[in-house]
């Protein structure tokens, strides 16, 4: 089956900057996938040339086996939720969701009813009449989205399209944006900068940084099973350790703390010497002293949900566990001699 | 007992509204010296009766209006019809005054998104070279448009120096030179409101427009033209509206035929042969056209939001 979109080696440069530096990567049809990094990675640019508001410098984008390059933006069968959400201020809430479907040639009366349609599914029937002024960012966001998905787009890209919107709403569009995806069957292309949204909306995501594209996989591949620090770093919280590399053969290693202990862990690293284990602090549980990985507890820390205890280990390396504040808990307190257990998975060794 | 809080909250009030009237003064003072006044002596001038050289009589008299609509022939002893020479003086001016606008538009436009879309540090140099004609009187610009257009003038000169032309062209005491200057006075009464609409346009509104299938013609057309229509509309009325009533460009630039209802007005309060209640009484209905202009845009739009 052919790829939903194909990027090709593609670079972009803007006159002595380059932004992107020969990207490849494929979507699915009917996938979420996400483009995720810090802001200035390249992500969005990534989206406009697709959108074809940028010019590709070197490589190609296809969509469903097509070429694209030559293509202007309004020949596209992609369509764009902006992230100030770019309503026309002239133009009640019903012709800005209809605006595509008039551009298409639809004749008044089916697009007036498709529109209407899209306004119900986005919850916004009663406000078909008003100005975009006068609806909250939330509302406005919902009618962008109404707009680009009215003229029935093969691929939807998204950019950034909650990051103006306060937390409680945003978390509410998540789950509404990736009931759309699943009930539209389309395929949607979600730039964030939101670790978070990636990871509870995306079925596959792209982690960018620098112009690069630093891993792709699922959002359970990416967090559990990160290829390098860019990516365990930016994703989720995580201890950085400098460790010594003993030994390593298909995916697994065997490598030496700095306190000496061993243990075996899964690689992303293919060579043996200096390597950093990323280790996430709430696979990790604390035990009595004498079995496991020796600390001392520095300082612990009240999150509500969570604990955050500081730790010291033999050796002199920091490192941070997280404990769920459940009821059966002992809360360890400073001075406390620990023995760190590291549950499957908690560690993995990176590639650089 | 009182609450204190009701008590200081409506002391505070009576102290807004006392502190009201004199800060409004100034206001009132410069409607009523600079606006009502002029007006209302203007008005008041139109219905009195001519001195015969310049000045009035204060004698009321509809003399004014009857020349300017009744024509009675040459000896006044035949019977009335409707007098069209100023009627004419007025079409013409106002055609003039159309096409300006139009020309104004068409460079102005264009000139305003060059300069809305520099970047934001170049901008104000542009705009600054935009006003530096103005720092020279109108009516000096005006000659010199004059000499450069004129039989023998530089523009005659170069174009015969290139061989583009071999008799120099009768540009000076035409409706052309008029247009000109017309134009050249008011272009920037164009640029400057386009210009504040446009650097007010969100070119993702475009972006937004092209992504939803239309063209570049049909971006310009359904989202930009109307988003920035008010800035269109301001320097459309700052254009058409002194253009109307330009005397130096019809008097320096233009022929006997290019006679515009300025210069009209302008000869009867200037030459010894003037005629105060007629040029007063030519502004009013110069006046009131402009109003009346102005109440149909006004009621054309006030429609138009209407849901």
């Amino acid at each position: 089956m052919t790829n939903a979109v194909e990027i090709r080696t593609v670079t972009k440069v803007f006159g002595t900057f380059t932004a992107l530096h020969g990207v490849s990567l494929s979507i699915q049809d009917n996938e979420f996938f996400t483009l995720l990094g810090p802001s200035g990675c390249g992500k969005t640019t990534l989206l406009r040339m697709m959108a074809g508001f940028e010019e590709v410098t070197q490589g190609e984008i296809l969509l469903f086996g097509q070429n694209i390059a030559a293509l202007e933006p309004n020949q596209r069968p992609v369509n764009t939720v902006f992230q100030q959400y770019a309503l026309f201020p002239h133009m009640s809430v019903i012709d800005n969701v209809a605006f595509g479907l008039k551009m298409k040639g639809w004749p008044l009366e089916k697009r007036r009813i498709r529109a209407g349609e899209m306004l119900e599914m986005v919850h916004l029937s009663d406000f078909a009449n008003r100005a975009p002024a006068q609806l909250s960012g939330g509302q406005q966001q919902r009618v962008a989205l109404a707009r680009a998905l009215a003229p029935q787009p093969k691929v939807l890209l998204l950019d950034e399209p909650l990051s103006a919107l306060d937390l409680k709403l945003r978390q509410a569009m998540r789950m509404e944006l990736k009931q759309l995806q699943s009930e539209t069957g389309i395929t949607f292309i979600f730039v964030t900068h939101d670790q978070e949204e990636a990871l509870t909306m995306s079925n596959r995501i792209a982690v960018m940084s620098a112009g690069h594209v630093q891993q792709i996989g699922t959002p359970r591949d990416i967090y559990e099973s990160p290829n390098n620090r860019f990516v365990a770093d930016f994703i989720g919280e995580t201890n950085l350790i400098e460790v010594e590399v003993e030994a390593v053969a298909d995916g697994q290693a065997q490598v030496v703390l700095p306190g000496g202990h061993r243990i075996t862990t899964s690689s992303a690293a293919r060579d043996k010497g200096r390597h950093h284990l990323s280790i996430r602090p709430e696979r990790v549980t604390l035990g009595s002293p004498g079995v496991g990985l020796q600390a001392v507890v520095e300082q612990v820390i009240y999150l509500g949900t969570d604990l955050q205890v500081l730790v010291r280990l033999e050796g002199g390396t920091a490192m941070q566990v997280r404990l769920q504040n459940a009821a059966r808990i002992t809360v360890p307190s400073p001075g406390d001699a620990v023995g760190l257990h590291l549950e499957e998975g908690a560690a993995r060794l990176l590639s650089d | 007992m009182a609450g204190p809080a009701t008590d200081s909250g409506s002391s505070a009030e009576s102290t807004y509204r006392s502190a009201r009237i004199p800060l409004l003064v100034p206001t009132w003072v410069m409607i009523g010296v600079f606006l009502v006044l002029p007006v209302a002596l203007m008005a008041v001038y139109s219905f009195l009766t001519k001195e015969m050289r310049g000045g009035v009589i204060w004698e009321f008299s509809l003399a004014a209006y009857d020349q300017f609509f009744v024509n009675r022939g040459l000896f006044g002893d035949e019977p009335a019809s409707l007098e069209w020479t100023y009627i004419n003086v007025f079409a013409r001016s106002i055609a003039q005054a159309g096409i300006a606008t139009v020309l104004c538009l068409l460079i102005g436009f264009p000139t305003a998104w060059f300069i809305a879309t520099r970047p934001p540090e170049t901008r104000g140099v542009w705009l600054f070279l935009i006003t530096v004609p103005y720092w020279v009187n109108l009516l000096i610009r005006t000659v010199s448009l004059r000499f450069l257009i004129r039989e023998n003038g530089p523009l005659n000169d170069a174009l015969m120096g290139a061989g583009v032309i071999s008799q120099p062209l009768a540009l000076i005491n035409t409706d052309f030179a008029v247009q000109l200057g017309l134009f050249y006075s008011y272009l920037p009464f164009m640029v400057l409101p386009v210009y504040a609409a446009v650097e007010r346009y969100n070119f993702t509104w475009s972006e937004a427009a092209a992504d939803l299938y239309a063209s570049r013609w049909v971006v310009l057309r359904e989202i930009v033209l109307p988003i920035v229509k008010p800035g269109i509309i301001a320097g459309c009325l700052l254009v058409f509206i002194p253009s109307l009533g330009a005397f130096l460009a019809p008097n320096l630039l233009g022929g006997a035929k290019s006679f515009m209802i300025g210069s009209l007005i302008d000869e009867q309060f200037k030459k010894s042969l003037g005629n105060w209640p007629f040029g007063a009484a030519v502004s009013m209905i110069l006046m009131s056209l402009v109003l009346i202009l102005l109440l149909l845009y006004a009621r054309s739009t006030a429609r138009q939001e209407r849901p």
